[in-house]
């Protein structure tokens, strides 16, 4: 069940346009209408952090459908918060390839250098740590992905310096795809992410 | 063979409009328009091309079966929510060959005679989002997608449209169900997508990489193609290979090549000198090989000859150090997670084999567990709408199968007998049941 904060919520102007712009790729009817509720709910997490009872209000009402057919949708998608999340939400894939190179132990390791256990944020509200099914990157395992950024092959002492790194610097520690691809023995190109400065 | 979809990918801008049309881009879409829809079917038909995504179902059959005496719109799907374990050659594709995806869309759509394909991209692939949105927008400046393509009378939409974290949305009907704004749980079929898909409309989903292999065809011709692969598994392929090798990757090759020349050759062999114990070669949902099985030609035949399946040819390779109880608890754990909850057999079996499984893997299994655990996966497995059920069946049957000491050991000596240096170093939490 979404947490009930208290505070009403509605889209900004601009992502109240942003949501019309992207309604406008789907067929003008409502089963067409219907299908912008990802990105409905989407915008509301870049607005809020995470989806509350008011915004699922917000959302049928914008859509024009039932609270129950967004709220349906929301808790089956695994990417939607339905309570507050930490700054950074840390998510270790734990699938097996991730495991067969050391994910468990890069999960215990996270769990130390933050204090946390697995579903829990610290006490900052800084981090949230998360232990997540299969990423898709099995040929960069272990994986960790950090809001909507990949940190790969990644042993378990270098998730300590993440964490120190993350504390250090923030979001510009969050460098988007391909994060240490470089040192790999058979590197996959690197992203050129115009959006976000390398790190190095 | 030399590398054709992959050709590119390590150039520093081959994911650019730019570089794409330097190097043939967008010609085969070129040669389509030419034709008309039942000529373009016939030429895929003719190349042999095979589903990507997993079933391996004819590409050009699938196009054929899509009602055409219709007043409705007409839809292409292109399934880009790879999730399954082991798999990431369509991140790889998308990321730095897009235009050959947005390619094969538009030919798609013309054979099919759709408007518009909708790319249905996995949430956790937001970065590879953000490369295709630029160069979808470069496309459309250019006049490669959209209004009058190429100055040739054929207008075609691309959009791209994130998920939301959910493996069961590569099911192409959860998939359809999950465009919609629904939950992504599987359709009751018929009316299979080709009559009743997106919207109730005739549709065609397809994974990346055969979208991919489309523009090739166009431009080098059926034969050519066909004649890459051995017979009925004709065109060049992606392998994920994974696990415990050296150079863990995304390698193309003819799908003449062997499994051993994968794993040994392509992927550099078993990491730390250890030794192979077995393989899953195409993705968490098929059975294991074991290492006296490698010199099978990695084809669809040639794996399915071999008693599994090339799948999504994903590759997870794994050592002696991996034990098979904790190995098949692992991916029970992943299918508990994923399964949608809309058959029975699958939302209340997952749990139950997951709980069998963890039960023997901390020390507390008995002798009469291994018959239950047989029995209880059996009973999820053909009785479901969707391959799910017999996928989350598998890594338990299988293991038994192949080693049912393994499991014994586990019973007889009250522990977990196959001690893994990377397995995590304190006790397992238990799950909720």
């Amino acid at each position: 069940m979404p947490v009930d904060d208290g505070k009403p919520f509605a889209y900004t102007s601009e992502n109240r346009e942003r949501l019309e712009v992207i309604a406008a790729r789907y067929p003008g009817n409502p089963a067409g209408r219907r299908s912008a509720i990802l990105p409905a709910l989407y915008l509301v997490q870049r607005q809020l952090g995470y989806v509350s009872l008011s915004a699922i209000q917000h959302v049928a009402e914008v859509i024009g459908c039932t609270p129950a057919d967004v709220e349906d949708v929301v808790s089956f998608y695994t990417m939607f918060y339905t309570r507050p999340v930490g700054k950074f939400v840390v998510q270790v894939c734990r699938t097996l390839p991730c495991a067969l190179r050391g994910a468990e132990r890069v999960t215990e390791d996270l769990m130390d250098a933050l204090g946390v256990e697995p579903n829990g944020t610290d006490p900052s509200g800084t981090f949230t740590l998360m232990e997540v099914e299969c990423l898709g990157a099995c040929d960069r395992a272990p994986l960790v992905m950090v809001n909507d950024s990949w940190h790969e092959c990644l042993a378990p002492e270098d998730a300590k310096t993440l964490v120190a790194d993350l504390r250090a610097r923030g979001e510009a520690a969050l460098t988007g795809c391909h994060h240490q691809a470089p040192d790999r023995a058979n590197p996959e190109p690197r992203t050129e992410n115009q959006n976000r400065e390398p790190r190095t | 063979m030399e590398p054709v979809l992959t050709r590119f990918v390590r150039e520093p801008h081959a994911y650019t409009l730019g570089f794409y049309l330097k190097n043939e881009g967008y010609e085969g879409l070129r040669k389509a328009l030419a034709m008309k829809p039942e000529q373009v079917i016939d030429i895929v038909k003719a190349s042999g091309l095979k589903g990507r995504g997993g079933a391996g179902f004819p590409t050009g059959m699938k196009w054929q079966f899509v009602v055409k005496d219709t007043p409705k719109a007409k839809y292409i799907v292109c399934n880009a929510d790879e999730s399954e374990p082991g798999t990431f050659k369509d991140h790889l594709l998308m990321e730095r060959n897009p235009h050959l995806l947005f390619e094969g869309c538009l030919i798609a759509c013309h054979a099919i005679g759709a408007k518009v394909a909708y790319i249905y991209i996995r949430g956790e692939f937001f970065h590879v989002q953000e490369v295709m949105e630029r160069q979808l927008e470069d496309a459309y400046r250019n006049g490669y997608v959209g209004k009058n393509v190429m100055g040739l009378g054929f207008d075609c939409d691309i959009h791209i449209h994130r998920g939301a974290g959910a493996y069961e949305a590569g099911e192409e009907t959860a998939l359809l169900e999950s465009l919609e704004g629904k939950r992504a749980q599987p359709r009751l079929k018929p009316p299979f997508p080709a009559s009743a898909g997106l919207y109730g409309s005739p549709t065609a989903v397809n994974n990346v990489e055969t979208l991919c292999n489309v523009p090739v065809i166009m431009q080098k011709g059926a034969e050519w193609y066909a004649a890459l692969g051995p017979e009925k598994n004709g065109g060049p392929k992606l392998y994920c290979v994974s696990g415990h090798v050296q150079k863990p990757g995304v390698y193309e090759a003819s799908m003449k090549i062997s499994l051993r020349e994968l794993i040994y050759d392509a992927a550099g062999g078993i990491r730390d000198g250890r030794q192979l114990k077995a393989v899953i070669p195409g993705g968490s949902s098929v059975p294991i090989l074991l290492p006296h099985q490698l010199d099978i030609e990695a084809s669809f035949d040639g794996v399915a000859k071999a008693g599994s399946l090339l799948g999504s040819a994903g590759i997870i390779v794994l050592d002696d150090t991996t034990c098979m109880v904790w190995l098949a608890e692992n991916l029970l754990r992943f299918y508990r997670h994923e399964s949608c909850g809309k058959c029975t057999p699958c939302r209340e079996g997952t749990q139950w084999v997951l709980n069998i499984l963890e039960k023997i893997e901390r020390g507390e299994g008995e002798m009469k567990d291994l018959a239950l655990l047989e029995n209880v996966a059996g009973l999820i497995a053909g009785k479901t709408l969707c391959a799910f059920g017999d996928a989350a069946a598998t890594p338990a049957l299988t293991t038994l199968k192949n080693f049912r000491a393994e499991y014994e050991a586990h019973v007889r000596e009250g522990r977990c007998t196959v001690p893994a240096p990377w397995r995590r170093r304190h006790a397992a939490p238990v799950s909720a049941h």
